[in-house]
């Protein structure tokens, strides 16, 4: 139907090649942290560091800007990562037990990462694989040799295969069973068991042709593979978790499950060792969990490194995720929040014969973050990340996008970020390898995220790696059950272990109410709404010194006179008394309360005019700053709507369902009961086939019950029909078309619209008037459903500047010569009306056409990739079957839809939010946020390159690579479509313009010429019912005369 | 002052044609062209102009050849009655504010003159009282089986017009899977079917719908492929005009059409619904959305108005829109008691029977009784 529409719009060539330059759809770059990591590897060699994950993506890090991703054809949990170093190849271990191959090879300049070969280990000879138990062939551990020829892969059997690099070929001949293994092992230690999985394997760091093979039960031995010969064996007693070995391979430490590890000396003089040089249980003596990893790190400045992770307590601290680092006497036990999944050192590639490893940091993967130890600065402090932000640390509420910001504000939320931080490392990111190709960014975007716990955090969204800026907090102006201050920490020093928490994830909020619902900030006055659950709307001031005063505290009553509602759901947040110290950064000044303190639904900003509006699910209220008081409280509710009043348990609904059930099963005893008698009729045969299979088809599916909806229009008084949806300051016509000033607009769930003319006094009197608001039109749309959005477009159809925009000279000044006209854009209709005189003058219903609803709406400026300087304002909007679809305005044209989201992905739909310039975000997990791009010139995808220097040819693996700009997304709702618009490089590196206001003129079927739009088909009447307060009597006079008329049109508009 | 000629009135040429006109007590007579008459409005404007009462709002009425009396206040019936006169045209014109609306209506002019049996059965009269006929601006479209004339047998299109009742829609939708004849045989399919009626709803009461109804279309477009959401937010948005075009559970009350059942099999009906439907259906919607573009303009703009009207004269669908306007008069001088809330299954499919003379043997099948 969408093509049928298209074509029938007119295939004008030039429309389809400027759509061609303007709009392209592609995910570009995934944000945040990956979700579910499981298996972590690092090239010291390149510097660069993978991640894979519970869903089979591969990810792989370099410096800031430098990223590959991946994903595995198979959805199974990535175990194990290995580098070749400095090969740029990848071996990743999957949980199928199959064996896969990346390279990162380059292609016009940059490095892709793409997966070559795999390999399935078969069973073992003489066994069917189908019959044989798999866990016999399942690979425990790998080992990469140096050489970069051969992969050794453990097995839970025991035994030991080789595998050729990169070309991943069995050398059968090569494979070392335990029975090879057995005989050298002395009888009374064999005892006839066996040894059990292959728990480690580990390359001589001197001699490559010598392996350490360390099996569960404790036996470890060192394997000359020339020889094949047991070159040493050590007896262990105790189940054996890893093994490391000594910079200078003289020593080997074994870890074990009881919380222990073992100095083994490595004595070539005699073949066997029995006892350990040193074995200890550093957290005991009370029984402790397994110590997974161990690692050796020799250090030129004393004593060497060991850090292993797991080993604690068992009954006091089981439940801790700890990983030590122990120099000597000076133990650290790093306190995570989530599970520890891996970590590794880094230090120098080229370490002399006798030298000492000197490792540089320790980078630890636990479940939720990445954090990184700086181990040459005394104290042992922490490296900030500057990318795998942990954007969830406390759960997602919000995020808000704001493009362009000025240097000014963008030094001072930087400089209030680091004055956070002060106990963070200087040292530089350890993880460097690689070369950002991308251009600097040549705008500034700002996102920001609210959170369950009620901090507001700033993210530098300019370029390919998400930087953290500053994390404001508001819960401290509260008083809440929780004081936050930092005594635990304190009173831990005595403590033994001693507990050293990292890591910023913290999932648990003191209190629900302090969520942040809407944020809403000036760039050019660093003016900051935030809102929060608890029906708080803070109004914040960027402050470059510390400050300590008192909070003002206004309530605004939306319900106003309503009787009969009684508010069931929480109370308002108390703020505490008297003056509270704020840090430098974003301080509140006023504090508004909504009553009842429902959760803010809609929350905007205007600081020219001092003004900031917000809304609830009961009403909408507008709040003068300047003067700290409230203009407008105007309650929404409908009468009948208790479901806003009494929260979600509502009785009335549960009653509802049992009468529903109850009477479809007196239907269904019905149906069954009466089986009808097959008449003969004299029609035609194939009429009686159809009418049979109609029937046929019928009755089996009554018994199963199905999933059945309602087919029924939206009434006045739906639940939840007061929730204000949207709120929007404008300087527009709304009184009359020779005035314009200041108004504001607000939208609700039941498809209302109220619109306020405001008397702002000018800048000089604002402390001595006040400003006023006066209802201008309501207007009520007859389809009923939620009112998404609301913009004034100007005589030439472009969006309103923001404040300070025009006066700064960032703006074209908006047309306000030609008449203005605004776009509603329902969940199921955008519409344009012109104004002042609201009359509809287009409209395209959506959902009518395409059974989707919308679910975000923006008004996005497209630059053209072709020529300079023309660029198109359009409407993108997300529907809730994931779709992005972009409108021209005002005339409301379909141009393109891409498939971005899965419908399934509710809480992805839900968190999507568009930049100025035509791309956006949304969460692919609680974690990450998806980046992407729909203008052809605003890119903003990964450009890198990789120095490799292979060892071997591979030419012959080289493969048809698909030229797409990202590979599937990670999480799989990547929905393929066709590259049409593959742009070079070159042109998604060209910065958009700054508001592009020009239209070219000319083409026939410009967007801008509502004329021709064509006029939907689908017949229905919608109405829209226009309260009039404020025309004047002439004009009300002329409403009239056109009320008699036009007699045909029903009696919906009422004229006061 | 627009004096007519007095020759050319009593010539009675082929160009012009006369006009006796009636308001109150007073007569005017004058002419017309009879090939251009020109609009509706120029008409009245005459009419107000030679009674001279400008800002008199009235009543136009004429009486047609059988003498009855009949309302002129649009183009239509304005052209009606001026290519019917014969041999002059008589107005009769009524204050709107005492208008008497029963004036209007078969039978009224020989009924005028038959006082005398009125005054001998006087009884008989106030027993049968003029039944009143609304004004055409107020009638509203009620629910109807639609397009019967371009759909396959085994399809019907159903509009519901929730406009001006109280009652529900009152239907359920859910999945399930039908059975297609198709190329390669049988083919189960997904699709859309009413699952349950409420009693008393639009959908129960007017009989046009029932459970496991296939659905085809909503609104003209096609509901294949799309998921049940979907298709539950389309009918939703569409809910104040719904046209559903389904494959009805109980296939033995269609209506047969020889020129149709000799030629369609089940596969020809099934492959030509998509290609042919949307796009008359797009046209006769079209019509739909230009009157309620009228509507919905608060303030004067033709602007809308043209847009629509220029887009149905490329097309070619003058039988569809000829219907519309013949079913339009018909349903205009129903008896108002019909047109209520409690029009039956019954007398709607009766009137598209009256289009379709050749099955009046298959009445008991006309009746969907469901």
């Amino acid at each position: 139907m969408m093509k049928f529409r298209f074509r029938r719009q007119g295939t004008d060539p030039h429309r389809d090649r400027l759509r061609h330059d303007l709009f392209a759809f592609s995910k570009t770059v995934e944000h945040g942290f990956p979700n579910q990591p499981s298996s972590l590897a690092f090239d010291p060699k390149l510097r660069i560091m993978a991640i894979g994950t519970k869903s089979g993506a591969v990810k792989v890090y370099g410096a800031p800007g430098v990223e590959f991703t991946g994903l595995h054809k198979e959805t199974a949990t990535v175990t194990q990562l290995h580098f070749l170093p400095g090969q740029g190849w990848l071996l990743s271990l999957l949980d199928d037990n199959t064996l896969h191959l990346w390279e990162i090879y380059q292609k016009e300049g940059c490095s892709h990462l793409e997966e070559t070969r795999s390999f399935g280990l078969p069973g073992r000879p003489g066994f069917d694989s189908a019959n044989c138990s798999p866990s016999i062939t399942r690979v425990t551990v790998i080992l990469l040799k140096s050489t970069c020829d051969v992969a050794c892969l453990g097995t839970e059997g025991g035994g030991v295969y080789f595998l050729t690099l990169p070309g991943l070929a069995l050398l059968e001949e090569k494979t070392l069973f335990q029975d090879e293994i057995l005989q050298s092992v002395p009888d009374d230690y064999r005892c006839g068991k066996a040894l059990g999985p292959v728990e480690s394997i580990q390359e001589h760091p001197r001699d490559p042709s010598k392996l350490l093979i360390g099996y569960s039960r404790g036996l470890v031995i060192i394997w000359d593979q020339t020889t094949r010969t047991v070159d040493h064996l050590f007896l262990g007693n105790q189940q054996l978790e890893s093994l490391a070995w000594e910079h200078s391979g003289k020593t080997i430490v074994s870890s074990h499950s009881d919380g222990g590890y073992m100095v083994w000396a490595v004595n070539s003089s005699c073949q066997k060792t029995q006892q350990p040089v040193m074995s200890t249980i550093p957290y005991g003596p009370f029984p402790c969990k397994a110590i997974n990893k161990i690692l050796w790190r020799t250090c030129e400045s004393g004593n060497p490194f060991i850090i292993f992770n797991g080993g604690m307590p068992r009954a006091s601290y089981g439940d801790r995720h700890c990983v030590s680092v122990l120099q000597g006497q000076t133990l650290a036990t790093l306190d995570f929040t989530s599970r520890v999944i891996d970590f590794f050192t880094v230090q120098g590639t080229e370490v002399a014969e006798g030298g000492f490893e000197n490792p540089r940091a320790l980078v630890v993967l636990v479940e939720e973050e990445l954090v990184v130890i700086d181990l040459q600065t005394p104290g042992w402090p922490t490296i900030p990340a500057p990318y795998l932000a942990p954007l969830h640390s406390s759960a997602i509420t919000c995020s808000y996008h704001i493009s362009n910001v000025p240097l000014k504000l963008w030094e001072r939320i930087i400089s209030a970020g680091e004055q956070q931080s002060p106990r963070l490392s200087s040292a530089s990111w350890p993880i460097n390898g690689g070369k950002n190709l991308a251009q600097e960014p040549t705008q500034r975007g700002l996102l920001l995220t609210g959170h369950e716990d009620g901090t507001v955090r700033f993210w530098d969204a300019s370029a390919v790696s998400l930087k953290p800026l500053y994390k404001l907090g508001t819960a401290n102006i509260f008083q809440t059950d929780c004081e936050h201050n930092d005594s635990l920490n304190q009173a831990s020093e005595e403590e033994w272990p001693p507990f050293r928490k990292v890591g910023c994830f913290d999932p648990y909020s003191d209190d629900p109410r302090l969520g942040i619902q809407k944020i809403a900030l000036c760039k050019y006055t660093a003016k900051m709404v935030v809102a929060g659950t608890a029906g708080q709307v803070l109004v914040m001031e960027l402050s470059d010194e510390k400050s300590e005063h008192a909070v003002s505290v206004a309530t605004v009553d939306l319900l106003q006179d309503r009787e009969g509602f009684t508010w069931k759901g929480h109370d308002r947040l108390a703020p505490k008394n008297g003056p509270v110290a704020f840090a430098p950064g974003f301080q509140p000044s006023v504090l508004v309360q909504c009553v009842p303190p429902a959760a803010v639904t809609a929350v905007t900003l205007h600081s020219e005019w001092n003004l900031v509006a917000f809304g609830t699910s009961h009403g909408f209220g507008l709040f003068d700053y300047y003067r700290r008081n409230p203009v407008l409280a105007r309650c929404t509710l409908h009468p009948n709507d208790s479901l806003a009043m009494e929260g979600p348990l509502s009785r009335v609904k549960s009653l509802k369902k049992s009468l529903r059930q109850s009477f479809r099963r007196i239907r269904k005893s019905r149906v069954s009961g009466k089986k009808r008698v097959n008449a003969n009729s004299p029609s035609s045969k194939v009429q009686e086939a159809n009418a049979q299979l109609a029937e046929q088809a019928g009755p089996p599916e009554v018994e199963m019950t199905p999933v059945q909806r309602r087919i029924e229009p939206r009434s006045p008084d739906d639940s939840l029909s007061g929730v204000v949806r949207c709120l929007y300051f404008a300087d527009t016509f709304l009184r009359d078309a020779a005035h314009h000033g200041p108004t504001m607009w607000a939208g609700t769930n039941s498809g209302s619209v109220f619109a306020y003319a405001l008397e702002v006094p000018s800048q000089e009197k604002f402390s001595e008037r006040a400003v006023e608001a006066v209802l201008g039109k309501e207007i009520q749309l007859m389809h009923r459903a939620p009112v998404v959005a609301i913009a004034v477009l100007d005589g030439r159809g472009n969006p309103l500047p923001e404040p300070y925009e025009v006066s700064r000279d960032l703006a074209k000044a908006p047309d306000m010569q030609g008449s203005h006209s605004m776009l509603i854009s329902s969940e199921e209709q955008f519409k344009v009306f012109t104004l002042p005189k609201v009359s509809a003058k287009t409209k395209f219903k959506l959902t009518a056409h395409e059974g989707c609803r919308v679910r975000k709406v923006a008004l996005v400026s497209f630059a053209s990739a072709t020529s300079e300087d023309y660029a198109e304002n359009c409407l993108a909007c997300l529907t809730n079957l994931g779709d992005i679809h972009i409108f021209t305005v005002p005339g409301l044209r379909p141009q393109v839809h891409y498939g971005c989201i899965r419908k399934e992905d509710i809480s992805g739909i839900a968190s999507c939010v568009f930049t100025k310039h035509g791309q956006g975000f949304y969460l692919i997990s609680p974690s990450e946020f998806e980046r992407f791009s729909l203008s052809t010139r605003n890119v903003t995808e990964p450009l890198c390159s990789l120095e490799v220097s292979r060892l071997q040819d591979t030419s012959c693996l080289s493969n048809n690579f698909m030229v797409t700009p990202k590979l599937p997304q990670a999480n799989g709702t990547h929905v393929p479509h066709s590259p049409e618009a593959n742009h070079s490089p070159a042109d998604s590196d060209r910065s958009p313009e700054e508001h592009q206001a020009a239209f070219s003129p000319g083409p026939v079927d410009s967007p801008n010429s509502s004329m021709e739009n064509p006029l939907d088909t689908t017949g229905d009447i919608t109405v829209e019912e226009v309260k009039d307060f404020l025309a004047s009597s002439e004009e009300a006079e002329r409403n009239l005369r056109n009320a008699s008329e036009d007699e045909a049109r029903p009696a919906g508009i009422l004229i006061k | 002052m627009n004096r007519p000629h007095r020759g050319a009135a009593g010539s009675r040429g082929l160009g012009t044609m006369e006009v006796k006109s009636k308001f109150g007590a007073e007569f005017r007579r004058f002419s017309l062209e009879r090939s251009k008459p020109g609009k509706f409005e120029e008409f009245y404007g005459l009419l107000q102009h030679v009674h001279k009462i400008p800002n008199v709002d009235v009543l136009v009425g004429y009486t047609d050849i059988h003498g009855d009396l009949l309302p002129i206040n649009n183009d239509d019936n304005y052209h009606k009655a001026v290519s019917t006169a014969n041999p002059l045209l008589r107005i009769f014109i009524q204050r709107k504010e005492d208008a008497d609306y029963s004036a209007f209506g078969t039978d009224t002019m020989t009924r005028k003159k038959n006082v005398l049996a009125n005054v001998l059965r006087p009884d008989n009269h106030k027993k049968k009282p003029h039944i009143v006929i609304s004004m055409p601006q107020d009638f509203r479209p009620v629910s109807s089986i639609i397009d019967v004339d371009i759909l396959p047998e085994t399809h019907r299109r159903v509009r519901l017009y929730k406009y001006g009742t109280d009652k529900p829609l009152g239907f359920y939708i859910r999945d399930g899977s039908s059975v297609r004849v198709t190329p390669h045989g049988l083919e189960k399919v997904p699709g859309i079917f009413i699952s349950r009626l409420v009693p008393g709803g639009l959908a129960q009461s007017t009989g046009l719908l029932a459970v496991n109804d296939e659905v085809l279309e909503v609104n003209g477009i096609e509901v294949s492929g799309k998921s049940l959401d979907q298709v539950t937010d389309m009918m939703i948005a569409n809910s104040r005009n719904l046209i559903i075009t389904v494959r009805p559970a109980n296939q033995r009350n269609n209506v047969v059409r020889n020129s149709r059942t000799s030629g369609s099999s089940g596969q020809s009906t099934e492959s030509s619904l998509p290609s042919s439907t949307p796009n008359i259906l797009t046209n006769f919607l079209q019509g739909e959305e230009e009157s309620d573009e009228e509507d919905i303009i608060i303030e004067d703009s033709g602007e809308p108005q043209q847009i629509p009207k220029a887009v149905r004269s490329s097309e070619s669908l003058e039988s569809l829109t000829q219907i519309e306007l013949h079913e339009s008069t018909q349903n205009g001088f129903l008896p108002s008691s019909e047109i209520n809330l409690n029009h039956s299954a019954g007398s709607i499919s009766m009137e598209y029977e009256e289009h379709d003379p050749d099955h009046k043997s298959l009445e008991d099948g006309t009746i969907i009784t469901l």
